[in-house]
């Protein structure tokens, strides 16, 4: 058994920057070529995805459905580029078939479906429903006396969604541990910024409001990442919510804050741009 | 003369089914959004406090929540009034139960007008549409307890999303402790020649009645028990529609994608016959007595008694 995480050696920071590298090259290959996506949202949440895949859980991409895994649910379903580059460099699949992402046929479709591929843990794309999966896994969990951790991504827009908030109530009443959410607060959201759209400041106030147990991070520092996922595995009978700062379209100087590339793919001559950027 | 012997309330039914099915089943675990009282899951909560979540006022989360728990191998049943559970939580349901494959159970009580006093807002007549409208699914409304225990039964056996309908009021009693039931497969509950009589739920007891007053003026009308609405026993329904070529479907449910609309789908492909339909008639129902209220609104034997003469072209 190929168990990825806390039996294998610690990846050095170096290491760690170099995936990130790598699966920004596979985001900007993959929407590229399909000529669509949303690769903004998945640069932003890169880091947030490599530390968590290759630093901290333990999972296996021999074995997708081994039950004492740790969980990752992708409730920010439209970051799929990002999903599929995760899984692919860490085993789960053949990377030659990312570039048949959004291709009839092709188990990488537009948004993550479970039944599909293997290591996808939920089919998200609705947005604001990742939560609620990721507190029955964590039930499961306790039910089960088991030591696996969920976390589930979330994207800043997503959290305009009621069941967001209905969520973090149950899970923190039903005192839920072994759940760490990550907000990927890129400030955008489809429309516009949002603060124009529908500003959910004070969020860090608002999850502490909730009764979570809450940190506030730069989401592009691995150090950072990983210490505060560590003291998050340490809260009991409490969920936890990393706030994490990032940078929508982080990696490409072009793509840094221009929600253009929210829902937008890069143009082939783009694409040539951002891949000479993240050589 | 069949008698009108009323038996539990499906509700309860389903409520006492959980609490036998959790002794022997570790792997169910019972999720409801604050009506366990009257959903009556609140039963399961008392005998295995560690399997059961009330999750509060919220149905999506209840929904998603239940998601997560079929992923690690759990089998969930979850409840709340049938408007509330099917509305709310419809996108949950479809997103992360019926596209995901996962194995949840859906039982809704409150299904309706025949809740009564309480009025519209608190009835569901929309709930077997959208059940239906979920890929995978399969979806039931029992008539009665015996036909509720067995289907709940049967639910646990089966891998994959169930939906089933139970009631607020007590059930006349139409089967009994030994009548068998499959997922998918109606019941013939009396032999026709003339016209054949399609319900489920409530509306079973009264197609049993308004076959014995058609009897009294001639007409034999045959009685089938559907119960389960997707997936449709074609075998039954075709061999009933083929001895008498006229069908009724009665049901408890808007007229627009129910009962109704599947088996009229289905003849109409396969055997077609002249129809009538006992439903609501595409309206909102009203606070009342449920005996009120199935009057008003055209649910009873003797609305089916005069569709079944409708279609024979009686009257």
């Amino acid at each position: 058994m190929t168990v990825l995480g806390h039996s294998m050696k610690k990846p050095s920071l170096e290491e760690l920057k170099a995936q990130a590298k790598q699966i920004r090259r596979d985001i900007i290959e993959m929407t590229g070529t399909a000529g669509s996506g949303h690769p903004g949202g998945s640069l932003s949440a890169t880091e947030l995805a490599t530390a968590l895949y290759f630093a901290i859980m333990r999972h296996d991409p021999q074995n997708p459905k081994w039950t004492d895994r740790d969980r990752f649910i992708l409730s920010k379903g439209h970051a799929s580029p990002l999903l599929y580059s995760i899984l692919a460099e860490a085993g789960y699949f053949d990377r030659n078939m990312l570039l048949t992402f959004r291709e009839l046929g092709s188990p990488l479709q537009g948004h993550p479906d479970m039944r599909r591929l293997a290591g996808v843990e939920a089919s998200t794309g609705s947005l604001g429903q990742g939560l609620s999966i990721g507190i029955g896994h964590a039930l499961a969990r306790r039910l089960d006396q088991k030591a696996y951790y969920t976390y589930v991504l979330l994207s800043d827009g997503e959290t305009n969604e009621g069941q967001t908030w209905e969520a973090a109530a149950m899970a923190a009443h039903h005192e839920v541990d072994h759940l760490i959410a990550i907000l990927d607060y890129n400030k955008f959201q489809l429309d516009d910024a949002t603060h124009e759209i529908c500003d959910m400041e004070p969020v860090t106030d608002k999850w502490k409001a909730f009764n979570w147990d809450v940190q506030e991070i730069d989401g592009h520092d691995f150090e950072s990442i990983i210490k505060a996922v560590q003291h998050a595995q340490k809260i009991k009978d409490q969920p936890a919510m990393i706030v994490a700062h990032t940078i929508k379209g982080k990696g490409v100087s072009f793509m840094e804050n221009n929600n253009h590339f929210h829902g937008v793919a890069p143009t082939k001559e783009e694409m040539k741009r951002a891949l000479e950027e993240l050589a | 003369m069949i008698e009108r012997k009323l038996g539990k309330a499906t509700r309860d039914a389903y409520g006492a089914a959980l609490v036998e099915i959790g002794k022997t089943n570790r792997a169910v675990v019972v999720l409801d959004a604050d009506l366990s009282k009257s959903t009556k899951t609140a039963e399961f909560g008392k005998v295995f406090p560690d399997r059961f979540f009330n999750v509060g006022i919220q149905e999506a989360n209840l929904v998603g929540v239940a998601a997560g728990l079929a992923a690690c191998g759990k089998i969930p049943f979850i409840s709340s009034f049938a408007c509330f559970l099917m509305c709310k939580g419809f996108d949950q349901l479809r997103m992360a139960v019926a596209f995901s494959e996962q194995n949840v159970k859906v039982v809704v009580s409150h299904g309706g007008i025949s809740i009564g006093e309480d009025g519209a807002s608190q009835m569901s007549i929309e709930d077997i549409a959208l059940a239906c409208s979920l890929p995978g699914f399969c979806v039931m409304v029992p008539a009665d307890e015996y036909a509720t225990t067995a289907l709940i039964h049967e639910s646990v056996q089966h891998q994959g999303p169930v939906f089933v309908r139970t009631g607020r009021p007590k059930a006349p009693l139409v089967y009994n402790p030994t009548s068998k039931f499959q997922i998918g497969k109606g019941a013939l509950l009396r032999e026709g020649k003339h016209v054949t009589l399609v319900a489920n739920g409530l509306l079973v007891f009264e197609a049993l009645q308004a076959a014995e007053a058609l009897e009294k003026e001639g007409i034999k009308a045959g009685v089938v028990d559907l119960h389960t609405v997707k997936p449709l026993d074609e075998e039954l329904l075709l061999r009933e529609a083929k001895k008498t070529n006229h069908v009724v479907v009665a049901e408890e449910h808007q007229i627009w994608g129910g009962l109704g609309s599947a088996v009229a789908r289905f003849l109409s492909a396969h055997h077609p016959c002249r129809m009538e339909f006992v439903a609501i008639q595409d309206t909102y129902a009203e606070s009342g007595t449920a005996e009120g209220l199935f009057e008003k609104y055209g649910l009873t034997a003797s609305h089916i008694a005069q569709a079944a003469k409708k279609a024979l072209g009686k009257i």
